[in-house]
């Protein structure tokens, strides 16, 4: 399993690069685009919708099944990744390249795990 | 309680993602990931462990007449090699399960039933036997593989003769084990499903994995397979609840013969199962309301994206048929996505 050292991660599987103090990208991480197999279809939020932490904000469909994605931080979508509409096997090909939105005015990053953390959350999951 | 497959250890060793089903230990898919498990069985072979099917025999003078009563088909005239589809319903016309019947001679049947079912068909099976027949649930005396795809003939062919017509099978050998091999299958390929004993599972799926063609396949590409080739599924498409006239398995009812069901679900409702396929932006699974404008027609059965067809597809029970091409929308979580009524199966092999 992948997880790079740069990025933030939230248990529930959302990874966050931020780009600046208050814009970040979000994406999901290795561990999960793996657990959910091929994904075939992304249900990306509205841009200028508010993303609020621990919520659903939008939702990915693998062969198998729908999957919620939660907004890792408190912010406002200011931008999606339209290139996964018609490519969502970009999320397994590169999880991290492939991020699903971008947030502006960001806050309550405090809880987000590192990598390592973030590690031994998934080493639970996979017992 | 779960049970393993005698090839659990194989699936495991392959890196298989184990899931419980119907109480049997099986992966739902191995890591090269359902879709590229699908393709292999459209464009070239797949294999897969489906031992936790049910067998069960009917044999002696009376046995084509108890299996003519109890199940919906007519198997008079089922030739010895031969194989055909049939219903089992209740009193009501619900379906107790659907199953598939081996002519293996004059008194002698083999049938293969759904795992989930297998302990309540053969209760409901000894509840109404009747004459000479001894009936015997034989599912832990054999394992099943199912070999499926455009090269599967080829692949079987090194190992034994193979039966030559859709739905008929032969006794024979593979490694000189005693297995049966019937053209059957359950993903609208062509393709061969092989009996064995329990202790010679490991050794033929081992065998038939050394050719680099054959794609180990789970369960989600079984699913995804049967889907796009429309092939209904008990607890989906029919149900207790669900006739099989109701579901479209008219060919495997003859009401023209005396069985368990008939009368009951020659009066019952005008419910039909269609095909939608999805043209705006999602995937409709099952229990999915299916609307035609304001009027609500029904709910979908089975849905999920088609590998091959690259596209979601429905199936669904509505109130009435809908001519193809009749637009339609399906709420999913929520949201509204529009379809259109599209003729069944979505997909079918050429030739």
């Amino acid at each position: 399993m992948n997880t790079p050292k740069e990025l933030k991660y939230a248990k529930t599987h959302e990874w966050v690069r931020f780009t600046s103090e208050t814009e970040c990208e979000v994406g999901l991480s290795d561990f999960a685009q793996d657990a959910l197999g091929d994904l075939v279809f992304v249900n990306l939020p509205e841009v200028d919708a508010e993303a609020v932490k621990d919520e659903t904000i939008c939702d990915v469909e693998s062969v198998k099944a729908v999957s919620d994605v939660y907004a890792p931080v408190n912010g406002t979508v200011s931008e999606v990744n339209e290139e996964l509409l018609d490519s969502p096997e970009l999320i397994n090909n590169d999880p991290y390249g492939a991020w699903l939105f971008r947030l502006k005015d960001v806050s309550g990053a405090e809880d987000l795990l590192d990598a390592e953390a973030y590690e031994k959350v998934c080493a639970e999951e996979e017992h | 309680m779960t049970s393993k497959t005698p090839l659990y250890e194989e699936h495991v060793a392959l890196g298989g993602r184990i899931v419980d089903f119907a109480g049997y230990f099986l992966p739902v898919q191995y890591p090269t990931g359902v879709i590229k498990e699908h393709m292999a069985v459209r464009e070239g072979v797949g294999l897969f462990d489906v031992s936790h099917m049910g067998e069960v025999t009917f044999r002696g003078k009376d046995a084509l007449a108890n299996i003519n009563y109890i199940f919906t088909n007519d198997y008079t005239n089922l030739k010895n090699g031969r194989v055909r589809y049939g219903v089992m319903c209740y009193e009501d016309g619900g379906c107790v399960d659907d199953l598939i019947v081996y002519r293996m001679g004059e008194d002698d049947f083999f049938v293969v039933v759904n795992a989930s079912n297998r302990h309540k068909d053969v209760a409901w099976i000894k509840e109404h036997l009747f004459g000479e027949v001894e009936f015997a649930d034989v599912s832990d005396d054999y394992a099943q593989l199912a070999l499926q795809g455009p090269l599967s003939g080829e692949v079987l062919g090194k190992y034994t003769e193979l039966p030559k017509k859709y739905y008929s099978f032969i006794r024979t050998q593979i490694l000189g084990k005693d297995v049966i091999v019937s053209q059957t299958g359950y993903t609208g390929e062509y393709g061969f499903e092989i009996y064995c004993r329990p202790e010679d599972a490991v050794e033929l799926w081992r065998e038939l994995l050394k050719d680099e063609r054959v794609v180990p396949c789970g369960l989600g590409a079984r699913d995804t397979l049967r889907l796009e080739a429309a092939m209904p599924l008990y607890g989906h498409e029919m149900d207790e609840t669900v006739s099989p006239l109701e579901t479209g398995l008219d060919f495997g009812v003859k009401l023209n013969k005396d069985f368990i069901g008939r009368d009951a679900m020659m009066a019952r409702t005008n419910r039909h199962r269609i095909g939608i396929q999805i043209t705006g932006r999602g995937i409709a699974r099952e229990h999915c309301d299916v609307w035609l404008g304001e009027k609500l027609i029904g709910h979908t059965t089975s849905g999920t994206h088609c590998p091959y067809l690259k596209g979601a597809y429905a199936m669904a029970l509505t109130d009435e048929a809908y001519e193809p091409g009749t637009e339609v929308t399906v709420d999913v979580r929520g949201r509204k996505i529009e379809g259109k009524v599209t003729p069944l199966p979505f997909y079918k092999r050429e030739g």
